[in-house]
């Protein structure tokens, strides 16, 4: 219950950081936190193959693909951020819905009876490393390459597309034509 | 392990990831810096993950899991080719305002 508890206000105080923080890399650095956090969490919930997932996608790839993308653009520019809220108008409208949104969810939750995330059916789970137990890896890949197996053809069709879409996006319209040109460096004889 | 420390009740997990995702949504609608709000709509992903490994946990169910490996799948595909847009972007123009950008506009 503690770990929950401690785990929740870390995930909302880095999520805020995120979105208020003046330059991008600092947002970066609450994600992380916020990642990080977030994948004990599935720890605590048997998600045992999702929380290094999450630690090695999210935090390995996908924010290190921000960092590039800052360090690239970042150097030698304006100021990155022009201004961290420039919508005055319309920044009250929103935390108003917000708040509604957020309300009508938790007074939701409130009303409903659901399944507690309990011990009271912890002999189904099993311990956490158990190879049997429910959301271990065996568990997961199994699902996963089993019944689940379009899922996963699925994700790797979308994994392509993304792949081509970047490189349409991002590649170069017209590649060199001219050699480039040969290097003149002057090197060390390698043996006398 | 302290099996005290797991008697979590399920509203706690979906009302932290509603949450987390409202956090995500303010920082859509309020910042204007196209990273920023690239890093909140991963935030928005990350609550809908949670939501969906609660629900498996809570109904034995690792269809949630499936669901959720999806998800982090297509957050992968979308933080390339958003960033990549952003990148291009940059090459443009030196000062990235999403409010300035009406390219893609039809």
């Amino acid at each position: 219950m503690i770990v929950f508890w401690i785990l929740a206000l870390f995930l909302i105080g880095t999520g805020v950081f995120t979105i208020t923080a003046q330059k991008p890399v600092h947002s970066v650095v609450g994600l992380l936190g916020n990642f990080i956090a977030l994948a004990i969490m599935y720890l605590t919930l048997n998600a045992e193959f999702l929380a290094v997932i999450q630690i090695v996608v999210y935090s390995g790839a996908i924010l290190i693909l921000f960092v590039f993308v800052i360090a690239l653009l970042s150097s030698g520019v304006k100021p990155f951020d022009v201004g961290p809220d420039r919508m005055p108008k319309i920044l009250w409208p929103a935390i108003l819905l917000g708040i509604i949104a957020l309300g009508t969810i938790v007074s939701s939750l409130l009303r409903t009876t659901a399944a507690p995330v309990t011990s009271s059916t912890r002999a189904l789970y099993g311990q956490t490393g158990d190879a049997n137990a429910f959301g271990s890896v065996t568990d997961f890949g199994t699902a996963l390459f089993t019944s689940n197996l379009l899922p996963f053809e699925i994700t790797a069709l979308i994994l392509m597309v993304a792949v081509i879409g970047v490189v349409l996006i991002a590649g170069d319209d017209a590649p060199a034509r001219t050699k480039p040109k040969a290097r003149n460096i002057p090197r060390e004889p390698i043996a006398r | 392990m302290n099996p005290s420390l797991f008697t979590v009740p399920m509203e706690n997990y979906i009302a932290l990831s509603a949450v987390v995702f409202f956090l995500g949504v303010t920082g859509v609608i309020v910042r204007r810096n196209p990273l920023i709000m690239l890093m909140s709509i991963e935030l928005m992903f990350n609550a809908a993950n949670l939501a969906l490994v609660t629900f498996a946990k809570a109904w034995v169910n690792n269809t949630g899991h499936i669901f959720a490996f999806l998800v982090i799948t297509v957050a992968a595909a979308e933080a390339a080719i958003g960033l990549a847009i952003v990148v291009v972007l940059f090459r443009k123009r030196t000062n990235v305002d999403v409010d300035e950008v009406a390219v893609l506009k039809g």
